[in-house]
């Protein structure tokens, strides 16, 4: 029998809930209301007593101070339009999860197979509405088609007994669990056909292999011995799809690539990440020698550098975009925890410590009309931020460091980037922690939740354009806190020596896992019909290629199986024996007994054919524009201090925990009113230490339009003096990039595939050029190759974007730098040479122009700069320090002076340029590795020694008035302007959201 | 002289328990242990052999149900193997044994939600609760708290007023009925209040006081001033480098938020241990 109980606030109790939505309404949809109240509805599927639901209702569901209840009977009262959204069958409903545990506590006795409690929430919407307005708002705002379902019902149709009716999602197993086999002996066109019915988004040279693989009669002979004949099964081809995806072998970036320069001069590169990822790296870790931190790179979950004798460092950044189109909150929810899962897994297992995250949107005030299926770019950064929200702050970990990018490309496809730092002891058992082998006769033990048919496809579908069949099951919810119980468990399991190696299940889920660690003894056999399943029902390729979050893969010796399976029983994990790693050769799956999938190991990790990429590059041919001559600047700063990419973020920032753990030394907000931009974040892993890491990050996709080798170039310096800038030091300093590229390989599809491969090349060798130069390894990074819209003739490319992060050492926290001005009096020194680069620079984005001249980066000279600086600040002769990015030096100039509540008077005749460029050139040029210093004046004989023979120009001073001043070349004020004005400009676009 | 010892209790969902466990020992500790909620149901450990009960912030169970509901409602009901009762009964054990109880934002909204404050009278009927914020989204800010002097709170004795971060989407606070808080009131047990950087009235003003509590009440103890607990985090502040302005304001070493868990040692070493 199903109960449903509704819980609503008493009369006068403010409904923040319903209050929000309203306001939201109004302001992104215009629509007025007079009311939005909420009310929270638990269905309960389940064996239980009239009794013991009337507890339940009355003790864990509702708060007797605030709320009331009602079981089997409305509460809804006094509205026009009512509207009920709950989950669609099978969609992880973490409310019901909890739900269901509480009665669980209250009875003493667990649910059976099949019960359940389902929540859903109602909307009472009063005011003029009628059912159509019910059904936009709910469409386009309260609820997601994809995952969610709703009702709606005008006042005169809700039962005053009954109200509505029960409906119990839950998944119905009509399925029975059966093995097909597929004939691939068939045409080309038929391959290609089964490819894309099937979503397995390989392309015909690799059907054409699978095709020649069961042709080859050995391999016959010996599928026969297993009672397996001729024909893959559907197991054995999910599990080569998904291992072969873009996402999963990262073909674009192992491709042989054939590419002419500008000049015609032809070159072969045998996979840009060998070639220039790897290879970068070791010629460094060469240079570096004694000196090398690296401890693990590109190997593991994610790379892993030494922080001290005792502690290493782990660092992960992840792209989570496709899902995040489909559905924002789930996407960035399962973007953040499931990039936690990665730093947690690696080596022997770590603790988080922070997470960062970056986004890139099309402006939340887009007003042009929306191609097919695409959310409007509000909806995607609201539900994107919360989502991120509530996977951070949920699992316990501050996020730290962040950006939102905006471009109205990116409606297409928004960019959501999910980082993760954690830390684990340098050694364990006496053996390094960054390192983990499986042996042969280990258990394959999965830990955390069960699986579903949620995420199935998940990596398939990132490997193609968001199109009209874009899958539903590859959208799923996350479930932070059975993924923080499952990482309590993991640790205690870890100091106790319980497992040898772990992994995390996600895409391409334990195909994925088991497949990568049975690596090490060569074969596994893994039965599928012992998996944990959420509800009966699931064919067993779904069990082997689902990608259910929250779990892990662990390899656990036979002898400590019973210690590690009542320890997580303990601590309330899930634990489940699926099997063995073995050293036959085999990727063997069973089911009840009988083989289901048989795959030679080295067939599935090797057999992908190489790609061939053609790539050319033509350089755009772009001009610089004429700016007209002007007087005063006051409005052009202020507007730019409104634009999208530079102006406040707090509305966000505020959202996220970044203090939890009590580590945040250099917050995202900082100066005298706590609201002042961070250049990059500093914390202190080690709560008794003043050791620190920094972190910060370099992007921008701007310059990609006029070229993506200055793009890569200058988001690397970005990165790297945002972490210079706080007290960095440079010497102990890595780089994790991530691609977000639009699909580069020329076909029918992408007739410009050639000029995009060429870009994506030119990225890649000032990857290699710069990291060289400034001697930071790359430790791990991602490429997310198909960012790219097509449903009928719309077609949009997001910008070639690369995330450039930073990670490194700082060996005391009190000598951290804010960008904030700190006194009267203090000098203002400009560190470095500005030049005619305005070329993608926000300055021209205002203006409507492009340009041509593109920020370039002298490595050498940054270099010298940023050691000399890290000796400035170890002197203590650095008050505060901001970098030059986006907007140039007016913009730097004004949020130093505002964050730091005094004003400055600066002399543009005094700045250090290349040639004669003139005022609007010299305060919004975007030239690389500059940095605006405050020094107090005793100070400045010696600073200004530790920069002999650099570019540094002392431009002016700090002042006690609360004005920013800059006079021009011939002596005349060009901008005066408060703080409070310029604050006003900076804060006012984001404010609200 | 005996060992003070701390627990701080981890587990589904709690986030602070190591930043609590060391202020506790920066405090003067000799122990502080972080224990598992499993461990306490399956009786490896009990209460008893601690001085100092430490709820740490966190989303217990998500917060699913509302704050701190359905981890309320684990405490109630859960049994403790082998043994009898739950590990509400040790909870109220330990209070009637004099003992200190810290609860910090989940661990507060923890407190209030099995009535163990204010718990009025001793009555432990739920009488008050902490909701969603008035602005709707879970915030993190820094806020000044005056200290009521009166108060019988043995945590915030000596103090005027204290600078500390709170991080929280459900911190509004709000009573059953007017008597409820006229009681709160009389009996001087909302010991911090959301206030201007002088420390000298409570506000309800957005963003001084950031979820809208009713009188501004940010911590409230019970009537033996024993049993504590606040939204802001005082954990978040031991060190001046936790302050959001060290790098530009003269700062004593140690953080405000520290002051809270030395009166708490120092009672326990002078009237308990």
């Amino acid at each position: 029998m199903a109960w449903r109980i509704v819980v609503g606030l008493k009369e006068g109790v403010v409904d923040a809930r319903g209050e929000r939505i309203q306001k939201e309404l109004s302001q992104h949809m215009g629509i007025e209301l007079e009311s939005v109240r909420t009310l929270d509805v638990y269905t309960v599927d389940a064996k239980l007593s009239d009794a013991e639901v009337e507890a339940a209702a009355a003790g864990p569901f509702c708060d007797p101070v605030i709320q009331e209840s009602a079981i089997n009977r409305p509460l809804a009262q006094d509205f026009d339009m009512l509207v009920e959204v709950g989950y669609r069958p099978g969609v992880t409903d973490n409310v019901g999860r909890t739900a269901r545990e509480a009665i669980q506590y209250q009875t003493g006795r667990p649910f059976a197979g099949g019960e359940g409690v389902y929540t859903s929430v109602q909307y009472l919407l009063k005011g003029k509405i009628d059912k159509d307005q019910a059904e936009l708002i709910t469409r386009d705002f309260l609820a997601n088609a994809l995952i969610q379902r709703w009702i709606i019902l005008g006042s005169d149709e809700l039962d005053p007994e009954t109200g509505v009716a029960v409906t119990i999602p839950r998944v119905s197993a009509d399925s029975v669990p059966c093995v097909q086999e597929m004939n691939l002996a068939v045409s080309d066109e038929a391959l290609l056909q089964i490819s894309r019915d099937g979503m397995l988004a390989l392309n015909l040279e690799e059907m054409l292999t699978l095709q020649a693989y069961v042709r080859d009669p050995e391999v016959i002979a010996r599928r026969e011995k297993v009672g397996l004949g001729a024909q893959l099964t559907d197991v054995e081809l999910e599990a080569l799809a998904q291992t072969w995806s873009e996402h999963c072998k990262h073909k674009i970036f192992s491709a042989r690539i054939e590419y002419m320069d500008e000049n015609g001069k032809q070159e072969v590169i045998d996979s840009i990440f060998k070639t220039y990822i790897v290879g970068a790296t070791s010629v460094i870790r060469k240079a570096k020698g004694e000196d090398d931190f690296c401890l693990s790179v590109f190997k593991d979950n994610a790379g892993v550098i030494r922080f001290n004798d005792d502690w290493s460092l782990v660092f992960k950044v992840e792209t989570h975009n496709s899902p995040s189109a489909l559905d924002p909150y789930g996407g960035a929810l399962t973007g953040i925890v499931g990039v936690n899962r990665d730093g947690v897994a690696t080596g022997m297992g770590a603790r988080l410590i922070f997470n960062t995250d970056v986004f890139c949107f099309a402006s939340p005030f887009y007003d042009k009309p929306l191609p097919q299926r695409l959310l409007h770019p509000r909806r995607i950064f609201e539900g994107v931020v919360e989502g991120v929200e509530h996977g951070g702050n949920k699992s316990g970990v501050p996020t730290i460091n962040g950006s939102l990018v905006f471009d109205d490309r990116f409606a297409g496809k928004p960019l959501v980037y999910c980082g993760t730092a954690a830390i684990m002891p340098a050694k364990l058992h006496g053996k390094p922690s960054h390192e983990k082998k499986v042996q042969v006769g280990d258990h394959i033990v999965m830990a955390g939740g069960r699986i579903g048919k949620d995420g199935i496809h998940g990596a398939t579908f990132s490997s193609e354009e968001l199109h009209e069949g874009s899958p539903v099951t590859a959208v799923q919810i996350g479930d932070p806190i059975t993924q923080r119980k499952m990482f309590d468990f993991l640790i205690i399991a870890r100091d106790r020596g319980l497992y040898n190696s772990l992994t995390d299940n996600g895409a391409g889920g334990l195909s994925s896992s088991v497949g990568e660690m049975a690596e090490d003894t060569g074969g596994f056999e893994l039965h599928l019909d012992r998996a944990p399943l959420k509800y009966p029902g699931l064919q067993p390729w779904e069990i082997l290629i689902s990608e259910a979050q929250e779990r892990m893969t662990m390899a656990v010796p036979p002898a400590k199986l019973d210690e590690f399976i009542s320890l997580a029983r303990e601590m309330d994990v899930e634990a489940t024996d699926l099997g063995t790693f073995t050293d036959s050769g085999y990727f063997r799956c069973l089911y009840e007994g009988k083989t289901v999938c048989y795959l030679e190991m080295e067939f599935i990790h090797e057999g992908v054919p190489q790609m061939v990429i053609p790539a050319r590059w033509e350089p755009r041919v772009l001009t610089e524009p004429e700016l007209p001559a002007c007087e005063r600047f006051d409005d052009d700063l202020k507007a730019l201090l409104g634009r999208l990419d530079i102006c406040s973020k707090e509305s966000v920032v505020r959202r996220y925990d970044h203090e939890v753990q009590a580590g945040t030394v250099i917050k995202p907000m900082v100066g005298v009113a706590n609201d002042g931009p961070s250049d990059a974040a500093v914390f202190r892993p080690l709560l008794d230490s003043f050791e620190a890491v920094v972190v910060s990050h370099g992007i921008c996709p701007n310059f990609s339009d006029i070229d993506t080798y200055h793009m890569m170039a200058c988001a690397i310096d970005e990165g790297l003096r945002n972490f210079v800038s706080v007290g960095g030091n440079i010497e102990h300093v890595a780089g994790l990039d991530n691609f977000c590229w639009c699909d580069p390989v020329k076909s029918e599809k992408t007739p410009d595939g050639e000029y995009k491969a060429a870009q994506l090349v030119r990225a890649n060798k000032a990857l290699y050029d710069y990291c060289v130069a400034f001697g930071v390894p790359l430790i791990s990074g991602k490429d997310s190759m198909k960012n790219d819209y097509q449903i009928g003739n719309t077609k949009i490319s997001i910008p070639p974007t690369v995330l450039f992060s930073v990670i490194g050492k700082m060996e005391d926290a009190r000598l951290a730098i804010s960008m904030d001005v700190k006194k009267p009096g203090d000098l203002i020194y400009l560190l470095g040479t500005t030049f005619d680069e305005l070329g993608g620079s926000e300055y021209y984005a205002l203006k409507g122009e492009l340009g041509a001249n593109v920020p370039k980066v002298d490595a050498q000279s940054a270099m010298a700069r940023y050691r000399a600086l890290n000796l400035a600040q170890s002197q203590r002769l650095v008050r505060s320090c901001h970098d030059l990015s986006d907007g140039g030096l007016a913009v730097s100039l004004a949020e130093k002076a505002f964050s730091g509540g005094f004003g400055v008077d600066v002399d543009l005749a005094k700045v250090a340029t290349e040639g004669d460029l003139g005022a609007n050139r010299i305060l919004f040029s975007e030239s690389a590795s500059r940095l605006l210093v405050t020094v107090g004046a005793e100070n400045s004989a010696a600073f200004e020694a530790l920069f002999a023979g650099q570019s540094l120009s002392l431009i002016g001073e700090v002042v006690e008035s609360k004005d920013v001043v800059v006079r021009g070349l011939n002596g005349k004020v060009l901008i005066q302007c408060s703080n409070d004005q310029l604050k006003q400009a900076w804060q006012a676009p984001l404010r609200e959201l | 002289m005996k060992e003070i010892r701390a627990i701080v209790i981890s587990g589904n969902g709690t986030n602070c328990e190591r930043e609590v466990a060391h202020a506790c020992r920066v405090a003067g500790a000799d122990v502080a242990d972080i224990v598992h909620i499993s461990e306490l149901l399956s009786g490896a450990v009990s209460l008893s052999d601690y001085h100092f009960l430490n709820l740490a912030g966190g989303f217990l169970d998500g917060d699913d149900l509302g704050s701190a509901k359905a981890g309320a409602n684990r405490l109630l009901h859960a049994r403790i193997q082998g043994g009898q009762g739950s590990v509400a009964q040790q909870i109220e054990s330990f209070v009637a044994a004099g003992k200190l109880v810290m609860g910090v934002c989940n661990g507060f909204q923890l407190l209030v939600k099995m009535g163990y404050l204010p718990a009025l009278g001793g009555s432990l009927q739920q009488s008050a609760t902490l909701t969603h914020n008035d602005g709707g989204r879970f915030v993190d800010r820094w806020t000044y708290l005056k200290v009521d002097p009166a108060s019988p709170c043995v945590f915030t004795r000596g103090l005027e007023g204290i600078y500390l971060p709170v991080r929280h989407g459900e911190g509004k606070f709000v009573t059953s009925c007017d008597e409820v808080l006229e009681a709160i009131e009389s009996r001087h047990l909302s010991c911090l209040k959301y206030s201007g950087p002088d420390y000298a009235e409570p506000t309800q003003e957005y963003p001084l006081n950031p979820n809208g509590s009713t009188n501004a009440i940010a911590g409230l103890c019970d009537e033996t001033g024993r049993v504590f607990g606040l939204m802001p985090h005082p954990e978040a502040y031991v060190h001046r480098t936790h302050h959001p302005r060290w790098t530009r304001e003269d700062l004593p070493e140690e953080g405000m938020g520290l002051l809270l868990y030395q009166n708490a040692i120092r009672f326990l070493r002078e009237e308990l241990v």
